[in-house]
């Protein structure tokens, strides 16, 4: 019974109900504060992603390699495009303001607007991604659900140990045994690459985005399984689950009315985190595929040292996590009564 | 990624109220260390591990082929254990000769990660308010990059990587996910009234956080430090794999994937045999690390 | 859940109440019992007090009764017989049918037992709802009138709350009325009153009390409590290490106890209606497994023969309905209640003060929580700061130790005026004020050997070094009744009174002149509080050190208190010496408090 938590509210004094008028504006406090905070993270990331790509190194001289002394005149045209000789803040305000006002620059490599070059490649990653997320979702749960009913014996154990085995190897490991085992060698069903015309989507041939969703799949479900799996135990073993047993609630009502709703908030934390690894998958992943997707073009404009798009595809990846998590926070308050209600009052 | 979090409660436990007090008294409590090995997971894989680690230091003395000699035709599975290369190179050797710069690097980040990181953490959670705002915030600007976009970023200025920028760049990339984990454990212990009586004492900050903050963290550190070692062969066999590592002559696991890619369908050896030894390396250190959170989960109670 | 059934024993047959027969529970795979060979009898309407200290097993037994047992334990032998039906031999989904109907449960700590997530008004009539007993706007009725009868508002948006949002009294009352709603026959109450403030614990008895008398529900009631049980209880039971020692009827069990543990327990509770020498019990309960043969109290018993070793003794009736585990029970003399009272301190002695504080006021950022606050502490004297929670006892302690430093006042200790925080003070006044805390498992660092805990400060302070430091050491966990094996142990493998002894020799080790005791025995067993109290006691007569002593327990100020201040909402509400405030207490709060504390006197 230490007072420092408990001295605000004496238990004797009865706790004031949610306050209607008072909670709409709490609330509205409490997203402007989080999407000010996402807009401050933003703006970080744009200034750490400007300073790494074209103040840490000389990106002209990284372009040309050995070219750099022999050709001076193309020094000087890749030099006027970058806007070499401006300060380094006036080239960061101008990209920026670029950023906001939705020009993207033009790529150094093939001289066409950024904003062209990759707007066919970021639909096609978000597919991926969706699709990725669409399969892995429901598996891991169910995967979870499994172990926790078989919970602590044999068919857990084996479970857990095969995830735990799945859960230590790298993306490109899982997508090269998958080419071996279901493209090249053992059975020849998927095709190893991507082959797409360049006006058609890659997943108008269903069976070109089996590969590449099947390793992202079985890259990050063990994990969102794993700790699925750990917070409904730890539900289950809480007291609230044994008081419901204790009054004589049948399982299945347990498990679902009293255990599931609590365990749900932090497997949203963890999809929103493996979401926002998807992400970086793609870039091994559509390398590995040849997926014509941002990992890949990121992979080649770093090879090719094109500045301006390795920005913005940076860019639009880290918004994506920054976003996903805002969701999953938002999430995870309204569905957790007790953080709802701290806000609201 | 985080270190996996789970929170399971394999321990019998009586009731919250009657704890079996602990049995007749050994003079001290066996370091997690000891704890850990008598986890069949960890003693699995620290055997791995440790068989790995003497594979990749003493293996290039024994390959039967230099690293870069032509043993004969390209993409030929008749000659030596796993066929030849692209490049006509001897499989087996190259994989021998290989694992220098994946070990190295993966180990030098990973440590220069845990000590970022938990300098950050311990910092932020010890310090508060203020400290704790910014440096989480900053944490937050990393932590939105997925660890492979960070080093690919950093690399676009770059005509060629160097080792040490790889181990920096890999390091930093942990750090902050590092941060966050040290900044959780110590948040619970820095509350603690030991460490309140501590700073009653009047003992210094550093000897605060170094003798009475820090031995308490030790466990659900080396976990993450394991599961970091695991992230971190992944992540520079992914560069090496994208054709990133600090020197494309030598043999280097991650590149021979990217090297013998086409010929995947004519020599699958030369893809999967280093694809192979990183599953098993990884397994190894992810199977480590595991065994030790599963002892720094039930941690002094 | 296994169950054997002895078939051959004669059904018990009665209406309502409940039988126990020869119930054992053990441990998963290992085969050593948490408690064995228990037998009890709840008559209908009656309320059977179950005590015990931690590891004793009586959560266990209370589980039992729904034929539930926590993981990696198991039900061995026994019956439990509702009306002559054995719950414990009954398919599960029969059991599932009798809890909460016929025998609800209301647990510990209802804060966390309620659902997290489900609103209480739809948690109070799920089972109802499950079981399609009533219609919708019946069950929810019954829901409203159960609230009312318990003392909380019925409306919806009462209804509509969520656990967190209610207070610590109410969420229990809650669960009485969740308890009590399908009109169940037997209840058991599982230390439902731990951590509630006295007035709060007193309306929740009440409650309950009422509840059992008009519905004629027959209650095991589970706690460490003993002034609790003689308050509500019919009959007690006192366990220990598995096994019911002693069980009579209230009166009997409070004016006669029979086992040398009963009586040792009744020694160790401090009296509100004179000061008492607590004594405690040495050694510790023994764990499942590490159980002594024969008696299991004979390795502390004062009255233990040799014959105690050799076998378990049954429990036989020393007088009507009053039975005793104890085979020297007729030989061991009487009892009295008044053993061990010691007159109060005298409140005209000659006070030399080495301590004030004056005008302390002290916030948490913009909140104002202690107002006005002034005392002052002489030498060889024990202040009491006593209040229910939130009432900023410990807030001043703390700030007082340096712990808080956001305060306004004065605080002059011999002298010198106190810096806020203890690191703004010079050392002298660290080392010559030592702050003990009131969680032993959380104040000692487990990574450190006892060792090394209490040489710390004689470092620090320049008190000693080296050999000299060790010795030292010794001899202080000498005083704290700790044998110099301890030394090289972490304080993991401590029990908590052990620990608790450490973290009093490590406050000794700086040599203070005022010790400040933040509610250093709340944590633990009465038997233990019992010890530690008697060992305060020994320092302030022999060292003449000082203590500021926060604890809500009324009855312990009375034993340990030559001075108190009753606080409540960060003021100070009466103080004076010990016995005026307590024997004549002026204001209405005191009173209050006084009279809803429970007592066995």
């Amino acid at each position: 019974m230490t007072d420092l938590g408990t001295i605000v509210a004496s238990p004797l004094e009865e706790v004031a109900p949610p306050r209607g008028q008072h909670g709409a504006a709490a609330w509205f406090l409490w997203i402007a504060r989080r999407l000010g905070l996402a807009v401050l993270t933003l703006w970080l990331v744009s200034i750490l992603v400007f300073l790494a790509t074209a103040a840490l190194g000389d990106p002209i001289r990284a372009i040309l390699g050995r070219d750099y002394n022999a050709n001076p005149g193309r020094v000087a045209e890749l030099e006027k495009l970058l806007n070499a000789d401006a300060s380094i803040f006036s080239r960061y305000f101008d990209w920026l303001g670029g950023l906001l006002t939705g020009d993207l620059g033009t790529s150094l490599a093939s001289g066409r607007p950024v904003s062209e070059l990759i707007s066919g490649p970021v639909q096609n990653s978000a597919m991926l991604v969706f699709l990725a997320a669409i399969v892995m979702i429901p598996v891991s749960f169910l995967i979870a659900m499994i172990s926790v009913h078989y919970r602590r014996r044999r068919p857990d154990t084996v479970i857990q140990t095969v995830l735990l085995a799945i859960a230590g190897l790298p993306e490109f490991v899982i997508g090269v045994l998958l080419l071996a085992l279901l493209a090249t060698t053992v059975f020849k069903v998927f095709p190893a690459v991507t082959i797409s015309s360049p006006t058609g989507h890659p997943w108008d041939n269903w069976k070109v985005m089996v590969l590449p969703t099947l390793t992202l799949v079985l890259w990050v479900s063990p994990y969102v399984s794993r700790i699925v799996r750990a917070s409904l135990l730890e539900v289950i073993d809480s007291e609230y689950v044994e008081l419901a047993r204790l009054k004589g609630i049948p399982e299945g009502v347990v498990m679902r009315k009293h255990a599931l709703l609590n365990a749900i908030v932090p497997g949203i934390q963890v999809i929103a985190l493996q979401l926002a690894f998807l992400a970086g998958g793609v870039v091994v992943v559509e390398t590995l595929f040849s997926y014509p997707g941002i990992g890949l073009q990121l992979v080649d404009s770093v090879r090719n040292h094109d500045v301006q798009v390795v920005q913005a595809l940076s860019m639009i990846i880290a918004s994506v996590y920054v976003v996903v998590n805002l969701i999953a926070d938002l999430l995870s308050i309204l569905l957790t009564p007790r953080a709802r209600t701290a806000i609201s009052s | 990624m985080t270190a996996d979090q789970s929170h399971e409660h394999e321990h019998v436990s009586l009731s919250g109220e009657e704890a079996p007090p602990p049995p007749p008294i050994a003079p001290a409590e066996p370091g997690t260390f000891k704890k850990a090995l008598r986890q069949k997971r960890f003693t699995v894989g620290l055997g791995i591990t440790v068989l790995l680690v003497a594979f990749v230091i003493f293996a290039p003395y024994l390959a039967p082929y230099g690293e870069n000699e032509v043993a004969g035709p390209p993409y030929n599975k008749a000659t030596g254990l796993f066929g030849t290369d692209y490049l006509g190179q001897d499989v087996l050797s190259r994989v021998m000769h290989g694992g220098g710069e994946i070990l190295l690097i993966a180990l030098l980040g990973t440590l220069l990660g845990m000590v970022l990181g938990i300098a950050i953490g311990v910092v932020a959670a010890y310090g508060g308010g203020w400290w704790d705002e910014v440096l989480m915030r900053l944490n937050d600007v990393i932590l939105s990059f997925p660890q492979i976009l960070l080093a690919l970023v950093v690399l676009t200025a770059l005509q060629r990587p160097s080792a040490w920028v790889l181990i920096v760049l890999v390091g930093v990339s942990h750090a902050p996910r590092v941060a966050r984990l040290a900044r959780g454990v110590a948040l619970g212990i820095v509350t603690r009234d030991f460490v309140i009586a501590a700073e009653a004492l009047g003992e210094r900050r550093s000897r605060v956080i170094l003798a009475e903050v820090l031995p308490n963290m030790n466990a659900p550190l080396l976990a993450e430090g394991g599961l970091r070692l695991t992230y971190s062969i992944g992540l520079v066999g992914a560069l090496g794999f994208l054709g990133f590592s600090a020197d494309p002559g030598a043999a280097n696991w991650g590149q021979m994937i990217q090297e013998n890619r086409l010929g995947l369908a004519t020599q699958p050896w030369a893809v999967l045999a280093p694809v192979l030894i990183i599953a098993i390396f990884a397994i190894g250190t992810n199977l480590m690390a595991d065994g030790i959170a599963q002892v720094a989960q039930r941690g002094d109670n | 859940m296994t169950a054997t059934s002895s078939s051959d024993a004669a059904p018990v047959e009665k209406k309502g109440g409940l039988v126990v027969e020869d119930l054992s529970v053990l441990l998963t795979g290992k085969d050593i019992d948490v408690v064995n060979d228990i037998d009890l009898v709840l008559k209908p309407g009656e309320v059977v007090g179950l005590v015990g200290e931690s590891g004793s097993g009586k959560t266990t037994v209370g589980t039992s009764l729904l034929n539930y047992s926590r993981a990696g334990a198991y039900i061995g032998s026994g019956r439990v017989l509702l009306e002559g039906r054995d719950i414990l031999s009954m398919k599960w989904q029969e059991v599932r049918q009798v809890r909460g109907e016929e025998i609800a449960y209301v647990p510990q700590d209802p804060a966390s037992a309620l659902n997290p997530a489900i609103r209480i008004g739809k948690q109070i009539v799920e089972l109802l709802e499950l079981r399609g007993i009533g219609t919708k706007e019946s069950r929810l009725q019954g829901a409203r009138d159960g609230l009312a009868e318990v003392g909380l508002p019925s409306d919806d948006e009462f209804l509509s709350r969520y656990a967190h949002q209610l207070s610590g009294g109410q969420v229990q009352r809650v669960a009485l009325a969740m308890a009590f709603l399908p009109k169940p026959k037997v209840l058991v109450l599982d230390e439902p009153t731990t951590g509630l403030d006295v007035t709060t614990q007193a309306m929740v008895l009440e409650t309950m009390a009422e509840l059992c008398r008009t519905h004629g529900v027959s209650a095991l009631y589970v706690t460490h409590d003993l002034a609790v049980v003689a308050n509500i209880a019919d009959r007690v039971a006192v366990m220990y290490a598995g096994q019911i020692a002693e069980l009579g009827p209230k009166e009997a069990m409070f004016r006669s106890p029979s086992h040398p543990y009963t009586r040792a327990l009744l020694d160790s509770i401090p009296h509100l209606s004179h000061a008492r020498a607590l004594t405690g019990i040495p050694g510790r309960t023994p764990a499942p497994g590490a159980r002594p043969s024969g008696c299991r109290f004979n390795d502390r018993c004062a009255y233990a023969v040799d014959a105690c070793r050799k076998d378990v003794p049954e429990l036989r009736e020393i007088a009507p309905d009053h039975q005793v585990r104890c085979i020297r029970a007729g030989e061991i003399g009487t009892w009295d209640i008044s053993r061990g009272v010691v007159p109060d301190a005298d409140p005209d002695r000659k006070r030399d003060i080495i301590l004030s504080i004056d005008n302390l006021n002290i916030f948490y950022g913009r909140k104002h929580v202690v107002h006005n606050v002034s005392f002052d502490l002489a030498k060889a004297e024990v202040i009491a700061l006593v209040g229910e929670s939130g009432s900023g006892k410990t807030t001043i302690s703390r700030s007082v130790g340096g712990l808080h430093k956001d305060w306004t006042g004065t605080i002059t200790f011999d002298g010198d005026v106190l810096a806020k925080s203890a690191r703004q003070r010079d050392a002298t006044n660290r080392k010559r004020l030592q702050y003990i805390f009131q969680n032993p498992y959380l104040s000692l660092n487990p990574r450190l050997t006892i060792e090394q805990i209490v040489k710390r400060p004689m470092e620090l302070f320049g008190i000693a070094s080296g050999k000299e430091a060790t010795d030292r050491v010794v001899e202080l966990l000498d005083q704290v009744a700790l044998g110099p094996r301890m030394l090289k142990y972490q304080a993991s493998r401590l029990s908590g009174g052990e620990r608790q002894r450490v973290a009093i020799a490590r406050a000794l080790a700086a040599e203070p002149d005022v010790l400040i005791c933040d509610e250093i025995t709340s944590a633990l067993d009465v038997s233990v509080q019992g010890s530690i109290v008697a060992l305060l006691e020994g320092l302030r007569k022999q060292r003449g050190i000082s203590m500021l002593f926060v604890t809500h327990n009324l009855a312990l100020v009375r034993s340990i208190g030559s001075g108190v201040q009753i606080l409540k909402a960060g003021r100070v509400v009466e103080s004076g010496s010990v016995v005026t405030v307590m024997e004549t207490p002026k204001e209405e709060y005191t009173r209050n408090l006084l009279s809803k504390s429970p007592r066995i006197d």
